[in-house]
């Protein structure tokens, strides 16, 4: 009997793409000379031009088209020799001229890819475009009764919005995405990759498919998210809700939702027929951009090092394996005190274990940066020395870096006033293994009789005598000689 | 004497050899303004008091051994949509009916830097909409030389207000032919300069690839010194050419040998007054017999120009006039039930019939679907025209033409019939269409004695040989020098 495929059989599987809006870290707005800055009190920071006053003119910032050209270039880009703005029109109050300056066609950026590491597979994902646009303002509601206010501090400050091609396929893969393009624009300096904030935003769309399938299911695009936590949440969310409508037999509608972070599913917006007509079309005050061959190569060639090739640079580099590779690059100036330390004490492996271990430890307990390390890299490069050398002991090393990180103090400081030095005189160590083997007779007498696992109870109570001072591999030593000396 | 029919250059004269005062020449020019003002409503408003303040400053400097500017101590009046510090600018519109800019045009920033007093700002067609001045929120402006008839527009106010000698120069915007149709209807002369020569920042706009601002005077030479003060680039305006000016007002002479002048057959057409062809032909005549050149030219796309225009401007003007939404400058429908309502009646209520029929029109021409079949077809039109000039050009130096079909019409002839009234621009919208620049004189009048208007079109940033060429044809005749009796 063939056997019959019913809906609730059907595996599906997502089809995912994500438009990203990255602020560019830009000192002044895209179109005036207003400052970008977070935080302000409301409309502090306008002229008339980011106003939208009647008859003001923009004139595009070149850091703008700098930071954009070089996202282009690091995301694989094309960039566009000849490219312009248009005007997206729409009302609302927090955009005061009633449309926004942005780029429709011929946009500055277009066909890059990135790739990004899933369950160890690189998977290569599509760019579809990058283009520059202007933020709008904000719209406060708060405190205020029957009536809204507007803050246009944030209207005009430039954005790079980036488009990627539907080549995403599991919100793994999303979200990998999205990490690795944050990871490339806070490299780049051009973005400080903040959700919270809204300095970085993304807004997905989904749609589903029965595995197998050539065709794209119809798909839903997601705003108001503002944490990775929710793009992923808001995404399994959307993806349950599709996958029980299409098992029921029901049809996904095309339209805009809302993720709701408090409740945490995602509600309709607007449908496919309530959606605007922008009505693009080229925007006369500003002149179409002339991109020329000489701006690009000297971009390119300021090109910081990608994460992705300093991952990769690492770990043939340094010897070290991929994953403490990929924890070290999560950040430039991670990646950087990591070099800074090696340069010093050239044992990559071991810098990379006390980086991974005890410093991480310490930053994601403090909730710091590594920017915020009271420790320069050469005096976490000297701690790791005088393990080396034998001063003092790995164990006697973590309560000498703790004390660093609490005063910023030099290890060869902290190890000579509090007498932490290792002891490794023979003699020293012999007076220490006699007190131990007398205070403990029974124990003694135990060993002698073949309990053979008891060494490791002498060992202990040796180090504790010597307060951690003792040099563990010597105490091992004396210890075995001594005791097997009884034994005969 | 009474300096107030004067010109910039023969006040400049007075003015540096201290034969009158700035203050004396302003106080004659308000006193002439309250005269005129019950018959012709050139003006919006009069800034009698920041005037006199301006007119003791140029005295002040023409007393000082610093170097004079001719336009130092002159009352210049500005077209009501030119932004100025602290003075109300409405665009004759109510929806802008209490705005006081914050900050003063890049133009009106050089007429102050050059001393020139601002005696007021002049009545226009709601948003520079308009052929007639009839499309004032705030009134109409009647014609000096007639006052039952239309001024032209929509620099309606400007072009009245220095004919009637209401102020000595004043300046104007140009989108489709609102300087030079009006210069044409009040017998003055005004300049459309090419696209990009005048910074247009503090322009409010209108359409922005076609808005270009100029000046209106009493003569050419009085032209060119106001291009001499305008002129130039400026990083305000990223569409401003960064091109050096030349000196405008000093390259003027009365040769025109060896001048090429194109005849374009698709202006000499049927529906064009006979008085107005004549006094034309008449004008070419003149200037051949000083040396110039005739031969005809082609300019084959001009039958499509008005309908080009009306997709591109109203295009552009839908969405420059969409920040005029009851959200900022005063004017709100009130009480509206939410946001979206709140929108629709206050811009149903603030924007006059015109113009609510352009952004109609232009939001129409860039709606999903008709995009193509309107808005890019005009673009390409637009790339059409343009190479009509450019071809011409390489045959001749200036092409010249009527201003208008007709002198001025009456007083609501044509409000019933708007596309009636958009072909009065129709010899000069091709000029704003290609970017280049084009002035307007007088070359004869009527048998009832209205002015006709001569059109004068050069290369682009060619302003210097349109000047030339405008300025012998007027040494050699008399008409700038009739005066309306007013």
């Amino acid at each position: 009997m063939p056997s019959v495929e019913t809906k609730q059989d059907v595996k599906y599987e997502a089809v995912i793409g994500l438009e990203v809006h990255a602020q560019l870290k830009t000192a002044s707005k895209i179109f005036c000379g207003c400052s970008t800055k977070f935080g302000a009190g409301p409309n502090t920071q306008t002229c008339p031009i980011c106003l939208g006053m009647p008859g003001v003119l923009p004139v595009l910032n070149r850091r703008v088209l700098e930071m954009a050209v070089k996202t282009g270039l690091a995301l694989h880009c094309k960039i566009s020799p000849y490219s312009r703005f248009a005007r997206k029109n729409y009302f609302y109050p927090d955009l005061p001229k009633g449309y926004q300056i942005s780029q429709y066609e011929l946009p500055l950026c277009e066909k890059g890819y990135l790739e990004v590491a899933v369950n160890g597979q690189i998977k290569r994902i599509g760019i579809h475009r990058a283009h520059m646009e202007e933020d709008a303002g904000k719209n406060l509601h708060e405190g205020l009764e029957a009536a809204s206010h507007v803050d246009l501090n944030r209207a005009g400050v430039p954005l790079l919005e980036i488009v990627s091609e539907p080549d995403i396929r599991s919100i793994d893969e999303a979200v990998a995405y999205l990490k690795t393009l944050r990871d490339i624009l806070v490299y780049l300096d051009v973005c400080d990759g903040n959700m919270e904030e809204g300095s970085l935003r993304c807004e997905p769309n989904l749609s589903l498919r029965p595995v197998g399938r050539e065709e794209f299911g119809t798909r839903v695009e997601l705003k108001n998210i503002n944490s990775f936590r929710f793009v992923q949440k808001s995404m399994e969310y959307e993806f349950r809700r599709q996958e029980k409508l299409l098992r029921e037999g029901g049809r996904v509608a095309q339209e805009t939702r809302l993720w709701n972070t408090e409740k945490e599913i995602t509600v309709v917006m607007r449908s496919k027929e309530e959606a605007h007509d922008y009505r693009y079309f080229p925007e006369p005050d500003l002149v179409p951009l002339m991109i020329a061959e000489d701006l690009i190569e000297e971009v390119r060639k300021g090109l910081p090092e990608l994460p992705d090739a300093k991952r990769e640079r690492f770990a043939r580099e340094y010897g070290i394996p991929v994953y403490d590779a990929e924890v070290l690059t999560i950040s430039k100036d991670l990646a950087h005190y990591f070099e800074a330390c090696v340069a010093v004490y050239a044992q990559p492996k071991t810098v990379s274990n006390w980086i991974m271990t005890e410093l991480l430890r310490e930053l994601n307990n403090r909730g710091q940066e590594i920017a915020d390390c009271p420790i320069p890299p050469d005096r976490f490069a000297g701690l790791l020395k005088l393990i080396d050398d034998g001063t003092i002991s790995g164990k006697i090393a973590k309560t000498v870096f703790e004390e660093m990180y609490r005063t910023g103090r030099s290890p060869d400081e902290i190890v000579n006033e509090k007498g932490l030095v290792q002891i490794r005189d023979t003699g020293a160590i012999e007076a220490l293994i006699e007190d131990v083997l007398l205070a403990h007779p029974g124990e003694r007498e135990s060993y002698r009789q073949g309990k053979a696992q008891l060494l490791g109870f002498f060992i202990g109570q040796v180090m504790k005598r010597s307060q951690g001072k003792a040099n563990p591999g010597k105490v091992n030593e004396l210890l075995k000689k001594k005791l097997g000396e009884e034994k005969r | 004497m009474n300096p107030t029919p004067l010109t910039i250059h023969e006040l400049h004269e007075q003015l540096k050899n201290h034969k009158t005062t700035s203050r004396e020449l302003t106080r004659r020019v308000l006193d002439r303004i309250r005269s005129v003002e019950p018959k012709i409503h050139a003006y919006r408003t009069v800034t009698e008091e920041s005037a006199m303040a301006q007119a003791e400053a140029a005295d002040q400097w023409l007393q000082s051994p610093r170097p004079v500017h001719p336009l130092t101590g002159i009352p210049i009046a500005l077209k009501d949509n030119l932004c100025t510090k602290g003075i109300r600018t409405t665009c004759s519109s109510k929806i802008l009916e209490n705005f006081i800019p914050p900050y003063d045009a890049t133009v009106v920033q050089r007429l102050k830097e050059s001393g020139a007093v601002i005696i007021g700002k002049t009545n226009m067609d709601e948003f520079a909409m308009g052929s007639s001045t009839e499309n004032s929120a705030f009134g109409l402006t009647a014609n000096p030389w007639d006052v039952n008839r239309i001024p032209g527009g929509s620099s309606g106010g400007s072009a009245a207000a220095v004919a009637a000698d209401a102020c000595i120069a004043a300046l104007g915007s140009d989108t489709g032919g609102s300087i030079r149709q009006p210069a044409a209807m009040c017998g003055v002369v005004g300049l459309k300069p090419t696209y990009g020569r005048v910074s247009r920042y503090g322009l409010v706009a209108f359409a922005s690839s076609l808005d270009q601002i100029g000046s209106i005077t009493k003569d050419v030479t009085d032209c060119a010194l106001m291009m001499d003060a305008i002129a130039g680039h400026d990083s305000y305006d990223s569409t401003s050419a960064d091109i050096p000016t030349p000196d405008y007002a000093r390259a003027l002479n009365r040769n025109l040998n060896g001048l090429r002048i194109g005849i374009p057959r698709e202006y000499f057409i049927d529906g064009t007054d006979p008085e107005v062809l004549h006094a034309v032909r008449e004008a070419i005549h003149a200037m051949e017999k000083l040396g110039a050149k005739t031969r005809e030219v082609r300019l084959t796309h001009t039958e499509y120009a008005v309908a080009t225009y009306y997709i591109l401007a109203t295009a552009e003007a839908g969405s420059n006039l969409a920040r005029y939404d009851g959200v900022k400058y005063g004017y709100r429908a009130k009480p509206t039930k939410d946001l979206l309502e709140m929108y629709m009646k206050t811009r149903q209520t603030g924007f006059g019939p015109e113009v609510k029929r352009r952004i109609m029109l232009g939001t129409y021409a860039l709606s999903s679907g008709y995009y193509d079949a309107y808005y890019r077809k005009a673009q390409c039109v637009r790339t059409l025209i343009k190479g009509d000039f450019d071809e011409a050009f390489k045959q001749v130096d200036v092409i010249v033409t009527p201003t208008a079909p007709t002198a001025a019409f009456k007083i609501g002839e044509k409000t019933q019939d708007p596309l009636q009234m958009y072909l009065s621009d129709i010899f000069t919208i091709s000029v704003n269409i290609a970017g280049i620049p084009a002035l307007s004189m007088p070359c004869g009048f009527t048998k009832t004695g209205l002015p006709i208007g001569l059109q004068i079109m050069g290369r682009p940033f060619a302003e210097e040989a349109v000047l030339q060429a405008a300025y012998a044809y007027e040494q050699a005749t008399e008409w700038h020098k009739r005066k309306p009796n007013i």
